[in-house]
């Protein structure tokens, strides 16, 4: 086998591992043994996706082309980890508490939501992050080259493009499995960042090993290898201080706002308390990850021809000497680096972009309507599936594009420059009030377009996007122009001179923006959120409920959320509050949770945009306040809060009043329950009673009116009985004197009994079952259940009003719960009416179907008996009923043997 | 003879029933079965005698008795009531409401019949 075959195979094999460790840290996560998922040593070990293989490899290229000045991309966030550190509890805290899905839902986030801020953000972001993209891929591509060219038995080299394509659509199909498993963005990607932590640790090791093996390998020992350095080039480079300042402070932006940074320091940050450890952590993986560039440039120049890639010794040296193993392992460290950051940035881009480009787009078109019936999850999911693989495919296309020629550092610099228009509106917005939405777009649009005219464009070199004389003398010839020499500034280095106008004027027009703006009442509610953060984390909310509709949220939410996450959201609300259900009232404190959780899942500003649609113009109220006295923020938020208290008095009241109608309700009802009783047997008695004096009194009958009459006395009796039946049932129930005859089986075979006892399916009546689900193990009193189960599908066979009919049996597990829901296709129970369905006698609209209006109020009596529960669910297609049982009942959810799928 | 009962029940055991001794005894019988439309039946059938039962579905006899009596053309009509829920409270509210005669089922045919008659003959 040939150094190449190997390293294909051990490339296949790492990917492998890759794909089981992600594996199984999601199940872990899943089955709910995270702590040590969860341990700060995991999270540090994920922010060095900073070292992308532009640090793995550029680093020593760096070092051999400018001396020492490589320090200054580990400086930076050093300085950021140590000196920065309450800056980052803060923006850690604020996205928690906020949760905030990336840094465009932050910025966004805090100038009032606004969707405008976000989609520039996003667009930026795309553009700064491709060429970074594109830069992984070629070092991967590259380094195999180095392999290639090594290998005398390969005799044709391997195609650069195909390379780069294979890994392009590989880190596609990873980040697609392993980061969207779940819509909720604010949900941790347990698999994703184990994977990352794992190759933070495999290029560490490979660095250091290389280092090791050239130090005392090739050096000849500590002192040897010193003295290399001192006599190679890089010692005489002349450091400018200058240079020095702002690449240093260059990074140290960049590591703040780069989306990638921000996805894992913020979004996947588990617990505040983990930004302690990685505080002397990270500095500390950063100076081993420096420790031996500087031995490995020396040598490496020294050893190596003239002419030889620098960015490439790390690889070269070990080939050079013969050492595969070695040169293998470092490959790997190489691909560690590109494929950690890749994925991490796909992730962190897709859900920019799906959060605030798609999803905008397809709920504006979509109808606009958050009230749409369906689910708009696999949307959200699909749009950021493909995003992530736009992401890769733009960046193999830039790749494609750019050839591949410039030198690492070079593109690192200048996405470094693109993100750092990020800063001012972040570091405004988390610590000062006054900075207005106008303001941070003016700031994002003026130093985003210089760093696009002075240093991104003339990055693809002459006459791609401008022109060699543009360049030169500036546009139309006007000196001052140049994009090299803005303003006359001659002399500057590129990245320094577009680094220095573009945050100048960038935060210049911020400042003079939001001084000269008058901020959004919301603007101002969320700016005191940010920046009094560790004040007050929950503020006065800007929702006022009074005519939100819980039932419309429920759907929504149930959308966006899926069905079971949003019952338990709601459900647990209605619980805080002492209301039974599921629908809680719709205080400004639940919605602003509801929001909360929503904005996890689509981002703040659309998920407020969402709620306002059925809300109504909540805010509006606060507006008007704000326009009639100018007064000031504090003044606006007390004023706002008194108002809260009023809306909450209002409310306690309207409770109050629904309690006392559910009371008079109650008792009304209870009034005329010996009314209803006495009408019950007395009609079918009266049949019975007229017949039989028919029979008696009247001598001409025929024997088919005889056999008719006689038949309907019986009919009549039948009735009478079953009615008689079902009253001393209910009585037993309440009184509790029941025993309960427990035996074992399935539910499929339960479910098969009901269904058959309620009349089975027909050309009206359809009914859809998933047998695989049903193979749960039951032990309880199955005659008891069963009876609750016919009842129900009777019911839906009796009242469903569409045709066909259509009841879906659903099994769930859920919690400790075993659930099954019935849902029909008809126009469902009117709200109103669901507390009462459950009471005695209680009959939905006025037909008489044949019963006497006590099947439910038995079902709930059994299901009580029973350790469930059977409940109205409120938000569904049709009516819709859910039976819970708990686990115990069944035996342990076991598949029954010989049952699974029949 | 030959008079017109219209009988306004939903329990259709018990329509068949009255409607059994009543044609026997040479009435003609026409029957509806619910609450909503049971005025319109009354103008329709124009009948001689209304027998009306208590719960229909729909509305309440008691609401299609003030219906009868609020018409200038149908305010003398005799109108029976059945009802089965039997407590005294539904007789006041019978009586108040303007029926003729009121009675509680399970009743025996003769007593309709009777009833009937006697309403036919006032």
């Amino acid at each position: 086998m040939t150094v190449l075959n190997i390293l294909v195979l051990v490339c296949l094999l790492y990917v492998v591992l890759l794909f089981t460790v992600a594996f199984g840290a999601d199940r872990a996560a899943r089955m709910g043994r995270v702590r040590w998922l969860r341990s700060p040593v995991v999270y540090t070990l994920s922010l060095s996706i900073y070292c992308t293989a532009w640090t793995f490899y550029g680093a020593v290229g760096f070092a051999a082309r400018s001396g020492l000045e490589f320090v200054t991309i580990y400086l930076g966030p050093t300085l950021v980890m140590i000196g920065w550190w309450w800056t980052l509890r803060r923006l850690v805290r604020v996205g928690r508490s906020q949760r905030i899905t990336s840094i465009a839902d932050l910025i966004s986030s805090r100038y009032g939501k606004s969707n405008l801020l976000a989609v520039l953000v996003t667009v930026l972001a795309v553009i700064a992050t491709t060429p970074y993209i594109a830069l992984q891929l070629q070092s991967v591509t590259l380094s195999f080259a180095a392999f290639a060219e090594t290998d005398p038995t390969a005799t044709t080299l391997p195609d650069m493009q195909s390379t780069a394509l294979l890994v392009a659509a590989g880190l596609a199909l990873f980040t697609i499995l392993f980061g969207t498993r779940n819509l909720d963005a604010n949900e941790r990607h347990h698999g994703v960042v184990m994977a990352i932590a794992m190759e933070a640790v495999v290029k560490l090791c490979a660095l250091l090993a290389v280092g090791v093996f050239v130090v005392w390998g090739l050096g000849g020992g500590v002192g040897a290898t010193l003295e290399r350095i001192e006599a190679s080039a890089i010692a005489r480079f002349d450091v400018s201080a200058g240079r020095w300042v702002g690449l240093t402070m260059l990074s140290a932006m960049a590591f703040l706002c780069l989306p990638r940074m921000f996805q894992v320091m913020v979004v996947e940050n588990e617990d505040e308390d983990h930004l302690r450890t990685a505080g002397w952590a990270f500095p500390g993986y950063l100076m081993l990850m420096s420790l031996f560039v500087l031995p490995i440039a020396a040598v490496g120049l020294d050893v190596l021809p003239a002419g030889a890639n620098p960015d490439l010794f790390v690889l070269t040296l070990p080939l050079g000497e013969g050492r595969d193993g070695l040169a293998i392992l470092s490959f790997l460290g190489g691909f560690s680096s590109a494929t950690s950051m890749v994925i991490v940035a796909a992730i962190a881009l897709s859900t920019m972009v799906s959060n605030h480009v798609v999803m905008p787009i397809w709920l504006h078109y979509s109808g606009g309507a958050a009230m749409v019936s369906g689910d708009v999850r696999h949307v959200a999911l699909m749009a950021r599936r493909i995003s992530i693989a736009g992401m890769l495919f733009l960046g193999y296309v830039y790749f494609r594009i750019s050839g591949g020629g410039t030198a690492l550092a070079a593109i690192g610099l200048i996405s470094f420059v693109g993100v750092a228009q990020f800063l001012p509106a972040l570091m405004g917005g988390l610590f000062w009030r006054g900075a207005t939405r106008t303001g941070a777009l003016a700031g994002l649009c003026v130093g985003s377009a210089i760093w696009l005219y002075c240093l991104f464009l003339p990055s693809f070199g002459a006459s791609v996007f401008m022109s060699e004389a543009m360049r030169t003398t500036g546009p139309w010839g006007i000196g001052w122009l140049r994009p090299y020499a803005l303003f006359g500034a001659e002399g500057m280095d590129p990245v320094l001179h577009a680094l220095m106008w573009s945050l100048l004027w960038n935060a210049g027009a911020f400042l003079l923006g939001s001084l000269l703006s008058f901020p959004q009442p919301l603007e101002r509610l969320q700016g005191a959120q940010f920046v009094n953060v560790f004040d007050h984390s929950a503020t006065p909310g800007g929702w006022s409920g009074g005519m939100a509709k819980s039932e419309d949220l429920l759907i929504m939410a149930q959308r966006i959320m899926g069905a079971r996450e949003a019952q338990a959201l709601f459900s647990a609300a209605a619980a805080r509050q002492g209301v039974a259900g599921y629908l809680p009232e719709p205080s400004p404190d639940f919605l602003q949770e509801l929001e909360r959780e929503l904005a996890g899942s689509v981002g703040a500003a659309t998920a407020h945009a969402m709620i306002a649609q059925i809300v109504g113009g909540a805010a509006v109220s606060v507006r008007d306040l704000m326009a009639v006295a100018d007064e000031t923020a504090q003044i606006m938020e007390y004023s706002s809060q008194l108002e809260a208290k009023s809306q909450e008095l209002a409310r306690t009241a309207r409770q109050l009043r629904q309690a006392n109608e559910t009371l008079t309700q109650i008792s009304v009802q209870k009034d005329g329950f010996l009314s209803q009783i006495s009408h019950e047997l007395r009609t079918p008695m009266t049949s019975i009673r007229a017949f039989s004096e028919i029979l008696r009194d009247t001598g001409d009958l025929s024997p088919e009116e005889q056999t008719k009459y006689a038949a309907i006395i019986h009919d009549e009796t039948v009735r009478l009985t079953r009615l008689l039946d079902d009253l001393l049932d209910l009585s037993v129930l309440e009184n509790g004197q029941v025993n309960l005859n427990v035996q074992s089986g399935t539910l499929e075979a339960l479910l098969d009994r009901a269904v058959r006892a309620a009349g089975g399916e027909g050309e009206h009546f359809i009914i859809r079952r998933d047998r695989e689900a049903e193979q749960v193990a039951l032990s309880t009193d199955l005659d008891r259940l069963a009876q609750v189960f016919i009842n129900i599908i009777s019911n839906a066979r009796k009242y469903c009003d569409a045709d066909p009919a259509a009841l879906s049996i659903r099994v769930t597990v859920s919690g400790d719960d075993l659930v099954v829901d019935f849902v029909d296709n008809g126009s469902g129970i009117p709200t109103d009416k669901h507390a009462v369905i459950f009471e005695k006698f209680s009959r939905i609209g006025e037909t008489k179907a044949g019963g006497a209006g006590l099947g439910l109020a038995i079902c709930r009596e059994i299901m009580a008996r029973l350790g469930g529960d059977v409940s109205y669910l409120p938000g569904q297609a049709g009516a819709a009923f859910r039976v819970s049982l708990p686990r115990a009942a069944q035996m342990a959810a076991q598949k029954a043997p010989g049952l699974a799928k029949s | 003879m030959g008079k017109k009962v219209l009988l306004i029940e939903d329990e259709p055991n018990i329509i068949e029933a009255v409607s059994f001794i009543l044609s026997r005894d040479g009435w003609e019988v026409k029957t509806h079965s619910n609450g909503h439309d049971a005025m319109e039946a009354v103008r329709r059938r124009a009948p001689d005698i209304v027998i009306l039962d208590v719960m229909l579905p729909g509305k309440s006899g008691f609401d299609i008795l003030g219906e009868i009596r609020a018409d200038p053309e149908f305010a003398g009509v005799p109108v029976l009531m059945l009802t089965a829920r039997g407590q005294t409270r539904d007789r006041e509210m019978a009586e108040r409401a303007g029926a003729s005669r009121y009675m509680t089922k399970p009743f025996s045919n003769a007593d309709v019949l009777d009833a009937v008659r006697a309403l036919a003959g006032a």
